[in-house]
């Protein structure tokens, strides 16, 4: 398939990721959104390495793999991410029951509430 | 039309529908699923791109690992259509033009590259093979791959450590 097709579709993807994040409020939906977004940088890599690949193959039988292994490599952060964010959203729905991003905006106001205490109490322990 | 071609734009078609339904659907849990049959279509484009390895994988880690955690998360917290917060109609629809502008620059910068007539080879060649990549990872990328052991650890440390309740 000619490399426009898969650049394009992926761009697709990637805008539809964007949109999620600026519409949804959930914050595990623009976790996904982000997930999605991931996916079609990869596809791209992909369909990229292939491209490098038939363009070079007289050169190098090997061209191109890097390519995939880049992709590899954005996979294993992608899990490390996920399990990371997912345990401070759970951490956060325990503290104020509820997982609407709207609510995340108490930091810039004077830490009056509970779960604002929280975090500043627990960054100043970790800090010592 | 080959059948590769009927098999791209197939897939593509998928992929783009169920994309914009894991942003569309109210409810999360079907959301998380769209997201899952988004995964499985983006594994059939790698095994047209002829890349094995990389199609095993995304199912395995994406679509079997990662949206499972999700998966547990949103059941844990009882999450579904009624508690899901709504963001005001203008706010949404601004988010929508935002992204359109972006998809219009997107494309209008990327119309008339010319790598145009460059093909992405489908059904052909061994580099997305599990032996080449596997001789190239413990080879050239061996310091990455311990290094990226030494971020699982950090991660499953910090998981615990914000996961902890005290």
């Amino acid at each position: 398939m000619p490399i426009n097709y898969y650049i394009f579709l992926s761009i697709a993807l990637f805008v539809i990721g964007i949109i999620g994040v600026l519409t949804r409020r959930n914050a595990i939906i623009i976790f996904m959104c982000i997930e999605l977004m991931l996916n079609a940088v990869n596809l791209m890599l992909v369909a990229f390495s292939k491209m490098h690949h038939l363009a070079n193959v007289a050169k190098d039988a090997s061209a191109g793999i890097d390519g995939q292994l880049f992709v590899f490599f954005i996979m294993v952060v992608a899990a490390a991410e996920v399990s990371v964010g997912l345990a401070i959203i759970v951490m956060m729905y325990r503290n104020i029951h509820s997982v609407d991003v709207n609510f995340l905006n108490r930091l810039k106001h004077e830490y009056e509430d509970h779960f604002t205490s929280y975090c500043i109490t627990s960054l100043r322990r970790i800090s010592y | 039309m080959t059948i590769t071609q009927i098999l791209f734009w197939a897939l593509s078609a998928l992929t783009v529908f169920s994309a914009l339904m894991v942003v569309v659907s109210k409810n999360p849990v079907h959301s998380v699923l769209w997201l899952i049959f988004t995964f499985f279509c983006i594994s059939g484009h790698y095994i047209l791109l002829n890349a094995q390895f990389l199609f095993i994988v995304n199912i395995i880690v994406y679509a079997g690992a990662i949206m499972v955690l999700f998966l547990f998360v949103i059941m844990l917290m009882n999450l579904n259509e009624s508690s899901e917060p709504k963001k005001n109609r203008w706010l949404r629809m601004a988010g929508v033009v935002a992204g359109g502008c972006l998809l219009l620059v997107f494309v209008a910068a990327l119309k008339n590259i010319d790598i145009k007539k460059q093909i992405a080879e489908t059904n052909t060649d061994d580099i997305g093979l599990i032996q080449n990549l596997g001789q190239a990872l413990f080879n050239e990328y061996v310091i990455p791959f311990e290094i990226s052991s030494i971020l699982f650890l950090s991660a499953m440390v910090g998981t615990v450590v914000i996961g902890k309740k005290d």
